[in-house]
């Protein structure tokens, strides 16, 4: 359909609009007008994706003059694949309409992994060596020995690619990473390089929120993107999260065997250069005094990660004098990691500020800040002069130099923490240095400063007041829409107590008895033997999951739910989840039925929907709190304290309620949908005051919206 | 004792269901029949059943744990399937009569089962046996019909049947193409038995479990296939495997990896499976990109190791040693589910463990062949997963597809609608063209025919007035009748008289297609056989004559002229019938004056 906000035509490729939808791109619209930032808040199951992107792409239809790009963060490459099937369909109902004006270029972004389609490159088992061995084939020095000697291998699809020049092009259109493949490999241009390159003059891009959060992605492949741009982070209730870890690090004892083997390395590679290609290190020194950490135009193809700190942060002068040499590089490497490896040896937790550490460092190895913060584009530049290409075997050095120039460059905002052993299994030595970030704003704020509109927008950020506080901006529009429904499609409850009576909860102190995993137990066999379909039920966590279920097999009462329906389990190996989850799919197609059981933390329920007959219900085991004893969780709820006031247990019933609620908003994907909710946990009722309003609030926007 | 061995009488109460309260009475058994006197002489519940129409006996077991005793139940079937069901004051006399009965089966057993029975193809399999029995409890009209005639003689079991292969047949392929899929029972599940003395443990293995575990665990498969029977007997393998599954059971992965160790046979067992590994590796790839969480591990930056909070779960023990050794329930059970969702691909009615072995290799080969193609069915997929389905207008022609169960409702509510429609429209403009005379209606049919002769077929082929017209008018006169003569057009004839007679009257109906279908495809009479069943479906047909004679002379006076109505086409074809019978007759009385060695 085809209706007029205010002075916008906005084309719509459906026939009906939900209400909500309508008043949802009237704010987004208002704030597009505004050049400004915006918070929206719509329950799952009102099709928020596609009426945010039918409004700017019709928005910038309207304005031809000055088209406004949009750049689309998804979470994981699967919402992005969906977010794409969205536009393709928007894509082609504008087409009928417009014709050849509503074209545009939308392409989804993503690493080499999921682009190659060299099957020499691509068969690497996970990313970082798929892009060593694409740096293997195409790194600028290993393209010049070829053009020599013909006999070194290099990857046809990118010399294609090379050989098209201006030519490589994509033809207007919406591209899904398959399709990028498919068009790769029938052009035989290199689709990954391809698509680096349509960044600059896509449309639409999508990629993943790294690409923006992360300053080692984001400074490589979001450099150059136009302020007239409008960034969306969909599903974005976790964004704090996701902003704190693009700025932590964590070493670990392997982490510094790996960085020492990887010093050794690099000084045998500088003694063979010095034996036979002195030049090339003496210029490297002469460019690092003229105060270029690295060269100026790179060739893509030797483009690593950027620097893991934020692009203002960085400083625009000559690398330090005592840096300069590689083989004083690598003696300061080495004393770091020496100390480094002092420092893991404690028998307590330690917990100390940048500040502090950064004293310590310099009086024990004798490093100072500045050197620190120039570790990682100094190490970059001495891999590229010593033309390592198996980059990914220098990982471990290169964490290293990632905290030397995190802690050197921000002074509040992180925390160092140094366990030496987990807390939940204090007999296994793991000792493990974390530099944490707890201020979520640090990452986003270049983000809100670069751009001219960003659009926060999930099913759940209640209280929205929150999110301005973590994220230090100010939208706006705030808004919070609730669903409308014409009948009952879903149907939350709150179960408290098992049919012996007994009261049901995952608190510390219940989650072993075994009445509360018979409770739990029975509550499920019940259920599968009367729910269609497919069923999925949210855990605490892994280990507690692993508990219950080892307890149900012992008891019986997984055989019998077996008899109902298959059972499919979320594991912490990738590959074997993803098969499951497929499976499950094929299970509830094939009308077999099928119980999924998974993590309310986990990679499934971050975004994998259950909606239809996928998901016909879905019980939440327990209230998803974070694990409170955490020393990094109470170190960012010691610094939310002090500089937010927000109260350590508001935040935590606040992210567990949030979670929550993701986990059983995954049930319901239209109106047209339905789904039952069970939350299993006596505290779903009984909370404390502040979450009263918190449970309520999130249960009646369940409810109502 | 002597008499107790020929007879037998018991106080019972029968009943017709299980859940039948039952009524009290006298049962009494000789060699040939039992019967049910029932104590209140009013009762119908009388039962005289010969055993040779039994075909077994079913009972509750006494069982002395329970605090409330089972009702003590003998259940007699019959070769219909139907069932008598006594229950005994107390298990004592239950014992009895069950004896006795197994004694009476077990001799009736041993005398040809059934005299009638004289076709050579009557030697029928049990499964065919089951599948006719099935259909007869499935539909009790037809088990009235089999009751009727093949017990009362009339007709042979062989030639009921013989009208009815389509039945059977489609019986018999909607069996064949379902499969038996695997067992939701985990393998796990499967325990062994001890002795409880010594440390031994006995597990017992079926063709159908070694299938299993073959189809869930590759490897074992893999080492079945090359170690036995060069390396090892079979038993030394299954020992071998089932030694390991208890050593895992442990869940001691030290202990594991260091039996593993010492014997290098059994560690193919204790091993993590890596022909599964690398078949999941194969399998992501055509994986639903919408659920595909891989491509976000090659994506997601912050997986770099090191980087990011180390969240719970995140962290792995990695003793690799051992943790080639660690194996746990999770993947078990994701596993055994792909597994059972996979379903057979084997069909297992083999008894040697070879034989499943090679069967799975090869049925596994076929599928890594059919791989290729799913691409484009993927992308079918996610685009119609993205769409919002109730915010489309609905693109599907409201079409309600036709279904007809019985051809009387559909005629008769087709009818009422079009001439109620028609008369309400009577008084207003002219009448729309759904009244036409057959005549009328026939010349539209035909000249849209010969439109379609001259212009070919065009969609639709028949337009849809003709078709209406021409279908209007074939049916016009099926339920005019009916509408004369009913007041609410909901109901037909039938349903206005009373339930008695019109159950009989239906009965009859059937009874008397199923005679005159076998009556008629006996002609011409060319052998013995056939004559002499010809002269039994007269016989049968004559009796039917009178009973319907019978129906028209006892039914109140109100409904006897619907009646004669109804029952007026059923005499007609038999009359027909018996004149045939009757002219030729005579024909053959003629001949064989002519030629005495005729059939005889």
């Amino acid at each position: 359909m085809k209706f007029q906000i205010e002075d916008v035509t906005v084309y719509f490729p459906y026939d009906h609009i939900y209400p909500e939808q309508y008043s949802y791109m009237i704010e987004l619209k208002r704030a597009l007008d505004a050049k400004g930032h915006c918070l929206l808040e719509m329950p799952t199951g009102t099709g928020k994706t596609i009426a945010l992107l039918s409004l700017i792409t019709s928005y910038s239809l309207f304005k031809p003059e000055s088209p406004i790009k949009l750049i689309y963060c998804t979470r994981t490459v699967h919402e992005m694949e969906k977010t794409l099937a969205e536009l393709k369909l928007l894509h082609k109902y504008q087409k009928e309409h417009l014709g050849a004006q509503a074209r545009i270029l939308a392409i989804g972004l993503s690493s080499r992994k999921n682009l190659c389609v060299n099957p020499r490159v691509v068969a690497a088992e996970n990313r970082d060596s798929v892009d060593a061995a694409c740096r293997k084939l195409t790194a600028s020095w290993v393209r010049a020995m070829a053009a020599e000697n013909p006999n070194v291998p290099t990857c046809e699809y990118f010399e294609d690619y090379e050989r098209a020049g201006g030519e490589a092009l994509l033809p207007p259109g919406v591209y899904t990473l398959q399709d990028l493949r498919a068009f790769g490999r029938e052009k035989g241009w290199c689709p990954y390089f391809l698509a680096r390159r349509m960044v600059q003059f896509a449309n639409v891009i999508v990629y993943s929120y790294q690409y923006l959060l992360d300053p080692k992605v984001a400074g490589i492949i979001s450099k150059e993107l136009p302020k007239e741009s409008v960034v969306v982070f969909d599903e974005a209730h976790n964004i704090d999260n996701v902003c704190i870890e693009a700025l932590s690090v964590s070493v670990r004892r392997q982490t510094l065997e790996g960085a020492t083997r990887n010093l050794n390395r690099i000084s045998q590679e500088i003694d063979r250069f010095k034996a036979t290609d002195a030049g090339r290190l003496r210029a490297e020194y002469n460019r690092l005094i003229e105060g270029l950490a690295l060269r100026g135009n790179l060739p893509t193809t030797d483009i690593w990660l950027a620097n893991p700190a934020l692009p203002d942060d960085i400083l625009k002068e000559a690398v330090p004098g005592n840096i300069r040499r590689a083989e004083h590089f690598l003696h300061v490497l080495r004393r770091l990691v020496q100390y480094l490896r002092g420092r893991l040896e404690t028998e307590n937790v330690e917990k100390e500020s940048p500040v502090g550490f950064l004293v310590s460092i310099n009086n024990h190895a004798g490093i100072d800040q500045k050197t620190l913060k120039f570790c990682y584009d100094r190490l970059h530049s001495l891999m590229l002069t010593l033309e390592i290409t198996d980059t990914d075997e220098f990982l471990h050095i290169q964490t290293i130099c990632d905290f030397a120039t995190l802690i050197g460059t921000y002074a509040r905002g992180f925390s160092i923490i140094i366990e030496p052993f987990d807390e939940r299994m204090p007999h296994i030595p793991d000792p493990v240095l974390q530099l944490c970030c707890h201020d979520a704003s640090l990452a986003i704020k270049p983000v809100f400063d670069r751009f001219q509109s960003v659009v926060i927008t999930s099913g759940t950020l209640s209280p929205i007041d929150l999110y301005p506080r973590l994220l230090n901006f100010h939208p706006v529009v705030s808004r919070s829409f609730t669903m409308s429904l014409t009948r009952d499609c879903i149907c939350p409850m709150v179960l408290t107590r098992g049919s012996d009576q007994l009261p049901v909860s995952t608190k510390f102190d219940m989650r072993s008895d075994p009445g509360v995993v018979r409770n739990y137990g029975k509550l499920l066999l019940e259920l599968v033997s009367v729910v269609p379909d497919g069923i999925v039920c949210f855990f605490v966590s892994y280990s507690y999951m692993d508990g219950i279920i080892n307890a149900w097999n012992d008891h019986g009462i997984l055989k019998d739910i077996m008899q109902h329906k298959l059972v499919f389990i979320e594991t912490q190996d990738v590959v074997e989840t993803t098969l499951a989850l497929d499976n499950y799919r094929r299970a509830c197609d094939c009308g077999r039925g099928a119980v999924f059981f998974s993590v309310a933390r986990g990679k499934v329920a971050e975004g994998i929907d259950f909606d239809r007959h996928y998901g016909r219900l879905v019980i939440m085991f327990g209230v998803p709190f974070q694990y409170t004893l955490s020393k990094i969780l109470l170190a960012r709820l010691e610094y939310l304290r002090d500089n937010f006031q927000i109260k350590e247990g508001d935040f935590l019933t606040f992210d567990a309620l949030r979670q929550a609620a993701q986990c059983v908003g995954r049930v319901i994907r239209s109106k047209a949908d339905y789904g039952m909710m069970i939350f299993a946990d006596k505290r779903y009722i009984f909370p404390n005051s502040f979450s009263i309003t918190l449970t309520s609030k999130i249960l009646n926007s369940l409810i109502k919206g | 004792m002597s008499g107790s061995h020929s007879q037998l009488a018991k106080k019972a109460k029968y009943k017709t269901t299980i859940k039948d309260p039952g009524t009290p009475g006298m049962l009494r058994m000789t060699l040939e029949k039992f019967m049910f006197t029932p104590q209140n002489p009013k009762s119908a519940n009388k039962v005289d059943m010969e055993f040779r129409f039994i075909k077994g006996q079913k009972h509750t077991k006494e069982d002395p744990t329970k605090e409330k005793p089972p009702p003590a139940l003998l259940n007699l079937t019959d070769r219909q399937g139907g069932s008598y069901i006594f229950q005994f004051d107390n298990f004592s006399d239950l014992q009895h009569c069950r004896d006795f009965v197994g004694k009476v089966l077990s001799k009736s057993g041993e005398v040809s089962e059934r005299p009638t029975v004289t076709c050579a193809d009557e030697q029928l399999s049990t499964a065919e046996m089951e599948l006719r029995m099935k259909l007869l409890q499935e539909d009790s009209e037809l088990q009235k019909l089999h009751r009727q005639f093949v017990i009362g003689g009339i007709l042979t079991e062989a030639e009921f049947w013989a009208t009815r292969k389509k039945l059977l047949d489609r019986e018999a392929s909607k069996k064949a193409k379902q499969r038996v899929g695997f067992k939701s029972a985990m393998l796990s599940d499967i325990k062994g038995s001890s002795d409880g003395r010594t440390n031994k443990v006995t597990f017992s293995l079926t063709p159908e479990i070694i299938l299993q575990i073959f189809a869930e665990k590759p490897a074992v498969h893999r080492a079945f296939l090359s170690f036995v029977p060069n390396k090892m007997s079979e038993k030394d393998f299954w020992t071998k495997y089932f030694k390991a599954e208890v050593l895992h059971s442990t869940k001691n992965a030290v202990a594991v990896a260091a039996e593993a160790a010492e014997d290098e046979d059994l560690a193919v067992f204790l091993k993590r499976d890596v022909i599964l590994e690398n078949e999941a590796r194969r399998k992501i790839r055509r994986v639903d990109p919408t659920v595909d969480m891989e491509a976000d591990e090659g994506d997601d930056y912050t997986h770099l190791p090191d980087h990011g909070i180390v969240r719970e779960g995140s962290k792995e023990v990695t003793e690799s040693q051992q943790e080639l050794y660690r194996r746990n329930l999770s993947q078990d059970i994701n596993r055994h589910a792909a597994v059972v969702l996979e379903g057979r691909a084997v069909d297992v009615e083999l008894e040697d463990t070879r034989a499943i072995a090679e069967a799975l290799s090869r049925s596994k080969q076929v599928n890594g062949e059919s791989d290729k193609d799913s691409n484009q069915e993927k992308l079918d997929r996610i685009s119609r997963m993205t769409e919002i389905e109730d915010l489309h207008n609905s693109h599907d022609l409201p079409l309600a597809p036709l279904c007809i169960k019985d051809p009387r409702d559909y005629f008769d509510s087709q009818q009422a609608n079009a001439l109620r429609s028609s008369g309400d429209l009577l008084p207003g403009n002219e009448q729309i063209k759904c009244n036409l005379s057959t005549h009328e209606a026939y010349g539209s049919l035909r000249d849209s025919i010969s439109a379609i002769k001259r212009g070919g077929l065009k969609d639709p082929i028949v337009k849809p007035e003709i078709a209406f017209q021409v279908f209007d008018a074939l049916t016009h006169s099926i339920s005019t009748t009916k509408y004369n003569i009913g007041r609410n057009p909901q109901e037909s004839i039938l349903d206005t008289l009373p339930k008695k007679t019109k159950e009989e009257l239906l009965h009859h109906w059937t009874s008397i297609i199923e005679l005159l279908r076998h009556f008629w495809s006996s002609y011409p009479l060319t052998t013995t056989y056939l004559y002499n069943k010809v002269s039994k479906l007269k016989d049968a047909m004559s009796q039917i004559y009178r009973q319907l004679e019978d129906i028209k002379g006892t039914v109140q006076a109100d409904f006897r002229h619907q009646v004669s109505l109804l029952v007026r086409p059923m005499h007609q074809a038999l009359d027909a019938a018996i004149q045939h019978y009757e002219s030729d007759m005579q024909k053959r009385s003629a001949k064989s004056g002519e030629r005495p060695n005729g059939h005889t």
